[in-house]
This record gives structure tokens, C-alpha cells and sequence, in this order.
């Protein structure tokens, strides 16, 4: 460039002023709201169905919001004739005889009809005995309820000239009598009122009518939250700190999903911190292959391992965690497995994060099945509908022309898919073979049964049947993790969330025998914590898997499945006797606890298992001594635990931050082959750098 | 590992608002000073600037992924100034945005002959088109981006450079003559 446009440059480059703040944020906050807006307005649309209840104030809503100018003109111009129709004797005997007897299908209620009646023959008329609503408050209500205030100027000048300012002049009502009379407004009822209502409106609807209409409250509810997105989680509040004497036994279920840990490096990676409802530490924790020692051939299905280390938040405390270790089968003599795909293709499902990762992950998963497992598509949207028969896995073709056949459109109806899916399930199934239906879909459930509960319940009858069920999430802004928890949990199977390739990699493939084959069910961990030893106690994450003490030998009651090869870490963090971190002052009534002979236990930790498909629960018991010490893989897991805090923003940490973490976990990372943990750090790191600390 | 604007305006588009959130939390400093140099005038800037953040939500359902996220930004902000010099009652008053401030400035100070004011003086008799161009190329933007941008060829850009730049020379050499 010349001399000429390198002066102008760097003379523009300086002459460009900084944006205001004030002004950055204003702006950045409008084009949030009117993002949100736009949003709400097709979650809104779904509100005023053609199926509700319609009533006066529906259409009262409709025509303020349809009435344009042009139309407040006809409106007030006709009602200027109406008053010199009222005025004339002439005019008087045609309205007075036809209006009472007459319905109007525009009037749906009879209220609406007398008062409309009242409004119209008001100055002599004993149909003013008939309307019990008074015309001050409709005239009044109606004024405050014009879209605009010209619009009621207007109305209420032209029809003042007439003298017929009492009879609801303004706007709406004025225009109900006309139709009444002679259809003037030759469309009574338009289209459903557009969903970004006016606020003012609605309110003061409200407050003309607040016990006549609740209506236009509900329509107020669904416009006034602006919600970033449309994404629930499942999650409970953190896990209270216990106090050993007052509340000694812990129980629980075991948890292997992983979806929080894919959607927190969704967030991080895409530069906003996850929000707090979004992290379950036990998934972030559990995210990571350990490498427990294995159990022997003949033991048990899997093994504990316990370890106490000091915590690295607080050196007063320490760090209990739990390892368990699944039994590793011999993969070549691995039951028949049989696959029900159970794939939401709605409209939703378009996003290329969604139905063509899929695809795709579907099709790596696809080389390690072997030619006796079997195979079968269900799609579901606005029917559902089977795309691919049972199919053995050998015949790739077939499975993989369904599965391009695939196409994204329609609503969503999950349920009517489960069932079909579950029937597809049911008909493979054969003796010693493993069923499971892997549900793939972005969330949303908006067709039949839309209650989570109800649908649970549909999943906890079937899971009798001994079909697993699977859940897989893709993509974002439409969610719905409880949802999906909710299935996972009680289909005895896993969530987890794929958000790139690498992460199908790791579900389908890497894990694929953990994922698809439980080697035990129902796994509950009770610990009793020994009041001599440990003051206080706090389990670190499975809020959502609470169980109560009781249930813990009752066999009824369902827990999480451990599959093949798949570890399960727990971390309790425990002050013992005596340490200064001690948040409770000890009992002065209370009963003092004798240091009994095995003083040296900081508690005792019983597990409760079935092997698959058995309705009897067999248990493990193992006490927790002080002596075990952490090695890399519990010190990796405490780091990632702490990361989880740090993210979802409990406890109190003091200086403990990101960089400690980071520190602990890249000390820790040990033998990683899969690269899982350096991501982790990655993520600590990203997680550093938002949170500005 | 952070992810790309093409990734985020996509999820943006596909109803994801901490991705939009982000998107513009990116650009948006960008945005304003392009705006100013559309404009040449902080408060008409910071208007435009509302305009646009006002209107790209519904304007993120067209960004299909094809193009750079800052070539499609760009391109809303061009058509959002040329919306507003339209909306404005006569031509002259917001093509003479640069000029009007040029006057004041030179009511006040007619001796302050520094750099910044040569730059509005230059600015100011451009015409739209030109200035246009020149606030997308001083700014970095290639000239086959910026005939994407602005609608029109490649060719044409160089041209109207080189007519910039010419005009450019010519207020120079009169002032020299000064």
C-alpha cells in the first residue's frame, strides 16, 4: 500500500475511540434478551394450542393484538354509526330485539353476551339488570388494555361527538358488538396471538379481570422469563456435612455415567464456565479410567479398594476414597448381544452435532461387534417406526444403509418409540444372550408421555423384562439431562453425552464391553463411620443417588450396574477426632464414644451387589483403616473432585484454587494412555483462565 | 481448544445462548469500530451498534457456516449502515456524517492542522462507497473479502482503492500548495 493509505490507516486507527462500557454492556445485554426472545417465542407458541380452553379474553387478546390502525379506524368509525343507530328510535328497535335472543359464535360465554348487551342498550334498557359486570371496570380495563394509547384517543374522540362514550368506546368490546350486530370485522377470531405479547398488556388484563380470566396469566408466565436455553439438569443440592455421632451410616448408589463431564468440556471449551447445576462431580471423577487392582477369577464381580490421603484443600482433613474395580471377562467369550438403536430423528436432530455424529459413532461401534450380535434400528419422531429388522452384526451393509437412511424431521415422541423399541428388544432376546436398548437423542421428549415420572415408570416396568437401557445425548441448547438421568437410571443404564468424535471413540468403542455388558447390578455402598475416629464426614458428589439407610438391604430397590472392566470411584472427605477443622462443637449431653479396640478404623464399608438378572443381593464387607495410602489414581481423582468444587462453587476452599489442581492432576496423570487426564488438565486450565483467578 | 466462531455462531444459530453470548462478547469491539469507521462519529457508531445487536439474533438464522463468522459480521454491519444512511431524512446529513463534525471541529480550531484532522477532512470527501471500502480494507480485510462483503466484484474494489487512494494524493497536493 502507499504511503498515503498507511497514513490514513494508522491516523483511523487512532482516531477509532474505545466502545463505552456502559453502552458494550447495554447492547450486549439487548441482543441477549431479544436471543432469548426469539428462542421463547417458538417454546412460547406451543402455549396457546388450537385444543385450549378459548374464551372472551382470548379473543379480546387476539383482535388487540391483530388490531391494526387501519383496523382501530374501522372499528371507531363503526362505532360512531352504532351510536347514531342507538341514538334514533329506528335504530333502537332494530338493535334492542335481535341482540338479546341472538348467539354469536364469537361469544362463547354468556357473560360476554350480556355485557356486550348492557354496553350496547345501556341508556334505557332493563337488560342492564342482566349484566352483573359493571361497564366502568370493562370501559376502564379496556382503555388500559389498548396496544397503544392513540389507539383508545382515537376511539374514545370519535365516539364522544355520538354521546356514547358510556358504552365502552374503547377499542375491544366495541368491537365484539359490532360483529354481534352485523359482522363488521368480518374475522372474528384470527390467527393465535403472536407470543411476544406486550408485558403491560397482559398485566393490566390482570388486573381488570384478575378472577374472571387465567388465561392471559398463564400466556404472562410463558412470555415473561427470558430462558438462555431450554436445558434442565438433574441435580441435587451438595451433599451436607455429617456428623458421625449424630448420623454414622452413608449409603448411596454407585453412578458410572459420564454426561456431566462431556458437557462441562463442551462449555469450557466453547470459553463460558459450565453453570453450577451442570457439574456432578462423581461423573467428572468417573469420567477416568483407574487402575484398581483387578479381583481374582474366582472373587467376587469386582473389588474395593480403599485409600486415605490428606486432603489437598484442607490439611486438616482427609480424604477417604473408594475404588472399585470391575472383573475384566474374556471379550471373546462375551454373550450374543443383542441392540436395539433407538434413534430420535426429530427436526431438532438435524444439527450436524447430533444426527450425523451419530451416525458416525454408530458406525465405529459397529467394528466391534461380532457376527452373533444382532442389530436393529427404531426411529422415532412424530411416529414411530422400525427402519432396519434384526440384523446380524456381520452384515454391515444393511446396518449402514439404515443408518444413512436416517433423516432429521417431525416432533419428538419418545415414548411411542420405547415401546416399540423395548418389542424389537424382547423378540431377540434368546437364553444367555444380553439385551439393550441404546437410546440416542438431543433431549427432548415433547410428545406423549411427557412427564419424566410417567415415563420412568414405563422404563422401571420394563427394566423387569432384563432389557438394559442406554441413553446417549447429543448436541446442545435442548438438552434435557434429567430427562435423561432419569431414563439411564432406572433402564439399569449408563448416560453419557457425546459431544465430538473422539468422545464416541471413547464411549462406543474404547468402553464398548463396560457399556454393554453389567457384570453387576444393583451396586449399593454403605459406609458406617467409626464416631471414635471421624468427627465429621461429607460425601464428595452422588447427590442424585442418595439412598436411605434402610434401603440399603432391601433388594427392591434399584441402584447403579457396574459393567465389565469399568471402575467406580467415591471420595469422602473426613475430619477426624480431634482436628482443628472440626465445624461442630461436640454434645454436651451426647453419650462419649469408647475408643473401642479397633480404634485404628476410620470405618467399615459394606457393599451390596446381584449378579445380572439376580433377584438376590449378595454382600461385601471390608473395613476403611488409616493405614492405606493414595496412590497416583485416587490423587488424580481427588484433584478432579476438587476441580468439580471449585466449578460448581461449594465448599470452602480458602486459597486452594485452579492452579492446585492443575499442580495435583498433571503430578498424577500417571500412565494415561488414552490421553484422557491430559485433557482434564487442559480443561482445569481453561476453567483457570475464565474464572479470571 | 477454544472453539472456533463458525462452531459458535452455528450453535448460536441452532438456539444455544452461551454461545451467542460469547460469539459477541468476541466481536463486538470489532463491531464498534467498524462502526465507527462506517460512520465517523462515536455516538452515530454506537447506534449503529445497537442496531445490529438489536437485529443479529434473528439475522444468526441465515449464517449457514459458508462464510467467515467476521466476513458474514461485517457484511450485516455494511447493510446495517446503509439501512440507517437511507433511514436518514436527507442524504446529504448522513452521507456529511464525517463533514458535519469536520465544520464543528473547524469552527472551533481552525488553526489545528494535525493528523487526525487531515484524516476527517480526507474521509469526509470520499463518498459512500469508497469510505465504505476503505474502512473494510484499513481494517485489515482482504479485497476479495470485502467485494463479499460489500456485494460487488473483486475488481471493483481494487478500483475504488485506487480512486480513494488518488483522491487521497489530491487533497495532499493541495494542501502542500497551501
Amino acid at each position: 500500500m502507499t504511503d498515503d493509505l498507511d497514513d490514513l490507516k494508522s491516523a483511523l486507527n487512532r482516531a477509532t475511540p474505545r466502545p463505552d462500557p456502559a453502552a458494550r454492556v447495554a447492547h450486549l445485554r439487548l441482543a441477549q434478551e431479544n436471543f432469548a426472545a426469539l428462542q421463547g417465542s417458538r417454546g412460547a407458541a406451543r402455549q396457546t394450542s388450537a385444543t385450549a380452553p378459548r374464551g372472551l379474553w382470548t379473543g379480546v387478546k387476539t383482535m388487540l393484538n391483530t388490531l391494526t390502525s387501519k383496523g382501530g379506524l374501522t372499528v371507531t368509525t363503526a362505532l360512531v354509526a352504532c351510536g347514531f343507530l342507538v341514538l334514533t328510535p329506528a335504530g333502537q328497535n332494530v338493535l334492542n330485539g335481535p341482540i338479546m335472543g341472538k348467539t354469536d359464535p364469537v361469544a362463547d360465554q354468556p357473560v360476554a353476551m350480556s355485557d356486550l348487551s348492557a354496553a350496547t342498550a345501556a341508556p334505557q334498557d332493563d337488560a342492564a339488570t342482566v349484566a352483573p359486570i359493571t361497564l366502568s371496570e370493562t370501559g376502564n380495563a379496556a382503555n388500559l388494555t389498548a396496544p397503544d394509547g392513540r389507539m383508545s384517543a382515537v376511539s374514545a374522540e370519535l365516539a364522544r361527538p355520538a354521546e356514547a362514550d358510556n358504552e365502552t368506546a374503547s377499542g375491544r368490546s366495541g368491537e365484539l358488538a359490532q360483529s354481534a350486530v352485523g359482522g363488521v370485522a368480518s374475522n372474528p377470531r384470527p390467527a393465535p396471538p403472536p407470543a411476544t405479547a406486550p408485558m403491560a398488556q397482559t398485566r393490566s388484563i390482570d388486573q381488570g379481570f384478575g378472577t374472571v380470566a387465567p388465561e392471559p396469566k398463564e400466556i404472562n408466565d410463558a412470555a415473561a422469563p427470558f430462558a438462555p436455553d431450554t436445558e434442565a439438569y438433574a441435580n441435587a443440592a451438595d451433599n451436607p456435612l455429617k456428623i458421625t455421632a449424630e448420623a454414622p451410616v452413608s449409603t448411596f448408589s454407585i453412578d458410572v455415567d459420564t454426561a456431566s463431564y462431556s458437557l462441562i468440556r463442551n462449555y469450557l471449551t466453547g470459553g463460558v464456565l459450565p453453570p453450577r447445576d451442570a457439574v456432578r462431580i462423581e461423573e467428572l471423577v468417573n469420567y477416568f479410567p483407574y487402575a484398581y487392582p483387578a479381583p481374582g477369577a474366582d472373587d467376587a464381580p469386582f473389588r474395593p479398594t480403599v485409600s486415605v490421603m490428606q486432603t489437598p484443600w484442607n490439611p486438616d482433613t482427609q480424604l477417604v476414597s473408594i475404588g472399585i474395580q470391575g472383573r475384566m471377562p474374556d471379550i471373546d467369550a462375551r454373550p450374543a448381544l443383542n441392540l436395539v438403536f433407538l434413534i430420535d430423528t426429530s427436526g431438532s436432530m438435524a444439527d450436524p452435532a447430533k444426527l450425523p455424529l451419530l451416525k458416525q459413532s454408530f458406525r465405529l461401534m459397529l467394528d466391534q461387534l461380532r457376527a452373533v450380535d444382532q442389530v436393529a434400528i427404531v426411529e422415532y419422531a412424530g411416529s414411530a417406526g422400525q427402519v432396519l429388522a434384526p440384523t446380524p452384526a456381520s452384515d454391515r451393509k444393511a446396518i449402514l444403509n439404515a443408518l444413512n437412511g436416517l433423516g432429521a424431521g417431525g416432533s419428538t415422541n419418545g415414548q411411542g418409540g420405547l415401546q416399540q423399541a423395548y418389542q424389537v428388544a424382547d423378540g431377540m432376546a434368546a437364553d444367555g444372550e444380553v439385551s439393550r436398548v441404546i437410546l440416542a437423542t438431543d433431549g427432548d421428549f415433547n410428545v406423549g408421555i411427557s412427564d419424566p415420572d410417567a415415563l420412568k415408570d414405563y422404563i422401571a416396568t420394563q427394566r423387569a423384562s432384563g432389557t438394559y437401557l442406554s441413553v446417549l445425548g447429543f448436541g446442545r441448547g435442548n438438552l434435557d439431562d434429567a430427562t435423561m438421568q432419569a431414563l439411564a437410571q432406572n433402564g439399569n443404564g449408563t448416560a453419557a453425552y457425546i459431544d465430538t468424535l473422539s468422545e464416541a471413540q471413547k464411549v462406543l468403542v474404547d468402553q464398548l464391553t463396560g457399556a454393554l455388558f453389567p457384570i453387576a447390578d444393583d451396586v449399593k455402598i454403605q459406609v458406617e463411620w467409626n464416631p471414635a475416629t471421624v468427627a465429621e464426614y461429607r460425601l464428595i458428589g452422588y447427590e442424585t443417588r442418595a439412598l436411605n439407610r434402610e434401603d440399603f438391604n432391601n433388594d427392591r430397590v434399584d441402584a447403579g450396574e457396574i459393567g465389565a472392566g469399568q471402575t467406580v470411584t467415591a471420595i469422602y472427605e473426613v475430619t477426624p477426632v480431634g482436628s482443628p477443622a472440626q465445624l461442630s462443637d461436640p454434645l454436651r449431653y451426647g453419650a462419649v464414644v469408647a475408643a473401642s479396640a479397633d480404634s485404628d478404623e476410620l470405618g467399615f464399608l459394606r457393599l451390596r451387589y446381584k449378579e445380572p438378572g439376580a433377584a438376590d443381593s449378595q454382600l461385601l464387607e471390608t473395613p476403611i483403616t488409616s493405614g492405606s495410602v493414595a496412590g497416583n489414581d485416587a490423587q488424580f481423582a481427588a484433584a478432579v473432585a476438587g476441580f468439580g468444587q471449585l466449578l460448581n462453587g461449594n465448599g470452602d476452599f480458602g486459597t486452594w484454587g485452579y492452579a492446585d489442581a492443575i499442580a495435583l492432576a498433571t503430578e498424577n496423570r500417571g500412565e494415561d494412555a488414552f490421553g484422557y487426564r491430559t485433557e482434564a488438565v487442559q480443561l482445569m486450565r481453561l476453567a483457570q483462565s475464565l474464572s479470571g483467578n | 481448544m477454544t472453539t472456533s466462531d463458525e462452531d459458535l455462531a452455528i450453535a448460536a444459530a441452532g438456539g444455544d445462548g452461551q454461545a451467542f453470548a460469547s460469539l459477541l462478547e468476541r466481536q463486538y469491539d470489532r463491531l464498534f469500530a467498524l462502526c465507527f469507521r462506517l460512520t465517523g462519529n462515536r455516538a452515530e457508531a454506537q447506534d449503529l451498534t445497537q442496531d445490529i445487536c438489536a437485529a443479529l439474533p434473528a439475522k444468526l438464522n441465515s449464517y449457514r457456516g459458508q462464510a467467515r463468522v467476521t466476513t458474514w459480521l461485517y457484511r450485516v454491519a455494511v447493510n446495517a449502515a446503509h439501512d440507517r444512511r437511507r433511514r436518514r431524512a436527507t442524504h446529504t446529513k448522513a452521507s456529511d456524517g464525517w463533514g458535519d463534525w469536520e465544520l464543528a471541529r473547524q469552527a472551533e480550531i481552525a488553526e489545528a492542522r494535525d493528523q487526525l484532522d487531515w484524516l476527517h477532512r480526507a474521509m469526509a470527501r470520499l463518498n459512500d462507497d469508497l469510505r465504505d471500502t476503505l474502512a473494510l480494507v484499513l481494517d485489515d480485510v482482504t479485497h476479495a473479502e470485502a467485494a463479499e462483503i460489500l456485494g460487488v466484484s473483486e475488481g471493483t474494489i481494487s478500483w475504488r482503492i485506487s480512486e480513494a487512494k488518488k483522491r487521497l494524493r489530491a487533497i495532499k497536493e493541495t494542501e502542500e500548495a497551501l
